[in-house]
């Protein structure tokens, strides 16, 4: 028994079987990032008025860096265009050409997801502090101070959680459901919503200057940014620069990093570029494998190859064409 | 299967491949559990997907018990459930509340995603579709094998969960957030997560079906088998197929987000200003809960036409086989079923309607619910229409092939008051409700399912299934099936909530006004459901005694069928055909004038 149409294309539809699948499975790739891409429309405009971080649309602008997601986005492309030129080698007959190509696209998926993971690390460690009076200024810590005061919190946490434990062991005697244990603290995903006010009276931060968020309707611009412009650091408070600032803990209502649960534009912005992420990674796979393993099929069966690599740079396309959406989307609107 | 003939040189490596498994007797792995064949994959479908609905059912009766007896430990299995679940969910043998809702959740779920769907699209689609168009099998058999795979773990992954701190998932086989996000906050890993996981398995599962069956209908129909020769159950397996392939994934996208919802306390589907006991959630909010609900019913609405869709392929090939005439209509059906594909995905909000979405958007969801009837209606018709004027042959397959269009008819038509918005107001969240989709559901859909086993089991086995056995079972489940259901309707337009895990007896004589004699009814209805299970034990013993000691079938084509899948050996060999098959007509070419026989297969030439 033989599967019919597996490299030949079948006369009355002119397709192989793969480029049946492939598109098929791209249609339903589509309505996948579809449903995410109007998720992201119906959450952005139905972000409450006055609602944290930003009062005007509900919906914070510039916190991701343009000229790095412009960089990506051409090193994308380029492993597109690369892919195709893959695949025009080996319909010419020529593998070495073929296989110089390839690793070149894959070079580019990898050099991707290498900006993205840096990116990724410049959101976990950038801070948004929230004051009491409703402000909040964005920024960063000093390496010396957060560690000093990461060890201070975490220390308080070992002991919260051993009193916890006790308590939980009573509850669990007297049927009572246990408490949830205090999470540890590392410079990423630092929150200050539950504990450690009084670890120290102040922290010293980085405010960026303009700072990225806005404020409640009616207040004055933050005191903290004002203030900076006029002191002694001015200099520095250009757009784009930073000015130290002391921030008494006192007034602060929660310290939180650049992560999805901070705000409901990161989740959005993590999910999707995560979910295209697992895309590119798994496209880069299959291409490294037909570059690297390919040969052996190549002398056994060429067109099998051909169509194999035409079927996995169609998918190639399609997440480069993601990118191509979702770049002007999470990063300039 | 002519490989040795048809392979030229230039494949020689590829068909020296094919050929090996031809001639190799595989082992049992491969032959059972690692199998590419799509005959194979149908009956682990089959198999599987089966046990599921016998579980399903057993959920549905120890919440029946809960509902006719409210605070009555469970006969039998009680004191085994608090002792494998625990004191909160049973506690000295009585369902909790708890536990009624991880019931409640995950008979849905089961029933829906683990039995139903399985059974028609993969154990039907998968069994039927190659050999009727046919084809040697599936476009791409390793991705069959996946599918099923994928099927089996999301299936596991299900079940463990009963069995994980805290239970299964309990906020309805809905999920609705922020219900779902908030409601085991002890647990990081909970029901709930679970139950996404298993979801996103069975979705990839079913994802990997669609592609395969749309390629192998495109691309492996036989010579001669054009659009219009196909079989109806085809038709409806392909629309089935498309459905599924682009009404899943928004759920799928739906399902990660709750999962990082779940995991990394994001607020997707949290609004803000969320109090929960009294306590203000520290979530970022700002998100929506009616954005799960439009990504959820946005497959769940296509979702029943893949319940339904397949079902009537299976009975349009029962009834036009057994009145030996051709189905009335066939183009009718087809357009018909297109009509739906397209339709089904133009419906979804309807089930929302109470949500506060506002009144233009529901006025357009209620017109186009009220314009998918059309096509309902028109499938139903031609059905009714076949069998005028045959002389029907009323053997078990056709006995439930006939229930099924009444049957059906009872859940189309108690659909309408659902689809007005303004009766709907009343109705929604109502016993109604769950009488509704349970008669298109259970006597529609499972009717189809046991008709479609009684069909085709001769030519998967060679052997027939107990004509007797057969319509004391049929005749057992027509019975209970209406005892079930239909007093529902009644308890329903009383103003009976589907969600109280009591059976509504909180309601009565609180001045709410739910009447004895409504509440009595959970007990009739609990009894009906106890019949229509022993009445199963005749199928469950018939199907498997028919194994060993059914009698043999004399011939290839036991039913006298025009379609291709009759055409083949019994049970048919890896490869499926003997000789390249051909068609030269219709589907339904039975009782031609001028005819040897009264019917005429698909390859027969001339």
């Amino acid at each position: 028994m033989e599967i019919p149409y597996t490299v030949k294309p079948r006369p009355d539809t002119g397709l192989y079987n793969a480029k049946v699948g492939i598109w098929l499975f791209l249609a339903s790739e589509v309505m996948l990032f579809g449903a995410l891409f109007s998720s992201y429309i119906l959450l952005r405009v139905g972000a409450p008025d006055g609602f944290w971080p930003d009062v005007a649309t509900g919906w914070p602008h510039g916190l991701l860096n343009i000229p790095i997601g412009t960089f990506n986005t051409a090193v994308l492309i380029a492993s597109s265009v690369t892919v195709v030129m893959a695949w025009a080698a080996l319909k010419a007959g020529n593998f070495a050409k073929f296989k110089g190509f390839m690793i070149f696209t894959v070079i580019c998926a990898f050099s991707f997801l290498g900006i993205k993971s840096y990116e990724y690390n410049e959101k976990f460690t950038h801070y948004v502090v929230r004051l009491k009076d409703g402000s909040a200024v964005t920024g960063h810590f000093e390496h010396e101070f957060l560690h000093g005061f990461l060890e201070k919190a975490n220390t308080r946490r070992d002991q919260k959680n051993a009193e916890l434990r006790e308590a939980n062991a009573k509850a669990k005697l007297e049927g009572k459901a246990p408490k949830d244990l205090l999470p540890h603290l590392s410079n990423r995903f630092l929150t200050l919503d539950k504990f450690g006010e009084e670890t120290v009276e102040s922290v010293k931060m980085l405010v960026d200057i303009p700072s990225a968020f806005r404020y409640p309707v009616g207040t004055k611009p933050p005191a903290l940014e004002e203030s900076a412009k006029g002191s002694e650091h001015g200099e520095h408070a250009e757009p784009g620069g930073h000015v130290e600032k002391e921030i008494k803990l006192a007034d602060v209502q929660s310290i939180a990093a650049f992560i999805p649960s901070t705000a409901t534009f990161f989740a959005i912005y993590f999910t999707m570029t995560a979910l295209h992420g697992l895309h590119v990674l798994g496209g880069a796979l299959v291409l490294g494998y037909f570059a690297f393993f390919g040969r052996k099929m190549w002398r056994e069966e060429p067109e099998r190859l051909t169509n194999r690599v035409e079927v996995a740079g169609l998918f190639w396309h399609f997440v480069d064409l993601v990118w191509i959406f979702l770049f002007p989307v999470v990063y300039l609107l | 299967m002519n490989t040795s003939t048809a392979h030229a040189p230039a494949h020689s490596t590829a068909s020296a491949h094919g050929a090996g498994h031809d001639h190799h007797e595989p082992g049992f792995w491969q032959k059972y559990i690692f199998s590419t064949d799509h005959k194979v994959i149908g009956i682990q479908y089959a198999i599987t997907s089966l046990l599921f609905l016998f579980f399903g059912f057993l959920l549905m009766m120890a919440m029946r018990w809960q509902l006719a007896y409210p605070g009555k430990p469970i006969p039998v299995i009680g004191h085994a459930l608090q002792a494998v679940l625990g004191d909160d969910m049973a506690n000295n043998g009585v369902m909790q509340a708890d536990l009624y809702n991880v019931f409640g959740a995950m008979h849905g779920t089961i029933m829906v995603f683990l039995a139903i769907v399985p059974i028609l699209f993969g154990a039907f689609g998968n069994y039927v579709t190659p050999l009727q168009i046919g084809a040697p099998d599936m476009a791409f058999p390793r991705l069959n094998m996946a599918s099923y795979h994928l099927y089996f773990l999301g299936g596991i992954v299900m079940l463990a969960s009963f069995f994980i701190p805290g239970g299964a998932a309990k906020s309805g086989w809905t999920s609705y957030s922020p219900l779902a996000t908030i409601n085991d906050p002890v647990h990081v890993i909970n029901g709930q997560t679970l139950w996404l996981i298993g979801m996103v398995l069975l979705i990839t599962s079913s994802l990997l079906g669609a592609v395969n069956f749309i390629t192998t209908i495109i691309q492996m129909r036989a010579k001669g088998m054009t659009w219009m020769r196909l079989p109806f159950f085809v038709w409806a397996q392909f629309v089935t197929a498309f459905l599924l392939l682009l009404a899943f994934p928004p759920l799928e996208a739906a399902g990660i987000m709750q999962l990082v919802d779940n995991l990394l306390k994001t607020s997707f589907f949290l609004p803000s200003g969320l109090v929960v006991n009294g306590q203000q959630l520290t979530v970022s909010g700002g998100g929506s809960p009616l954005l799960w609900q439009h990504l959820f019913w946005f497959l769940a609405h296509p979702e029943v036409y893949v319940l339904i869709l397949p079902a009537m392929g299976i009975v349009s090939e029962v009834i036009a086989n057994n009145t030996r005439k051709p189905l009335w209509g066939y183009k009718s059906l087809v357009y018909a079923t297109l009509s739906i594909g397209f339709l089904a995905f133009i419906v979804w909000a309807h089930h929302m309607y109470l949500t506060g979405m506002g009144t233009r958007i529901s006025t357009f969801f209620q017109t186009t619910t009220m314009m998918i009837s059309i096509p309902s209606v028109i499938i139903l018709t031609a059905l009714f229409i076949s069998l005028w004027g045959g002389s029907i042959r009323f053997n078990t397959p056709m006995l439930f092939a006939l229930a099924f269009l009444p049957m059906f008819g009872i859940g189309g038509l108690t659909g309408l008051p659902l689809g007005f918005n303004a009766s709907d107001i009343i109705l929604h969240d109502s016993y109604y409700v769950i009488g509704h989709f349970h008669y298109v559901v259970a006597p529609g859909t499972i009717f189809g399912i046991f008709a479609g086993l009684y069909f085709w089991y001769p030519k998967a086995t060679g052997r027939w299934m107990n004509e007797t056995l057969g319509k004391i079972h049929f005749a057992g489940s027509l019975l209970f099936m209406n005892l079930i259901f239909a007093p529902m309707f009644i308890q329903g337009l009383h103003g009976m909530s589907r969600r109280m895990y009591d059976g509504g007896s909180t309601y009565f004589g609180s001045g709410v006004g739910l009447d004895q004699h409504i509440l009595d009814l959970n007990i009739n209805i609990t009894h009906a459901a106890a019949g229509l299970g022993i009445f199963q034990l005749f199928f469950i013993f018939n199907f498997f005694s028919s194994l060993v000691w059914g009698k043999r079938v004399t011939s290839d084509n036991p039913w006298q069928a025009t379609t291709l899948d009759w055409q083949t050996p019994t049970p048919p060999p890896h490869g499926n055909f003997t000789v390249e098959p051909v068609a030269y007509r219709g589907p339904y070419e039975y009782s031609v004038p001028g005819a040897k026989t009264d019917f005429t297969p698909q390859n027969q030439a001339g």
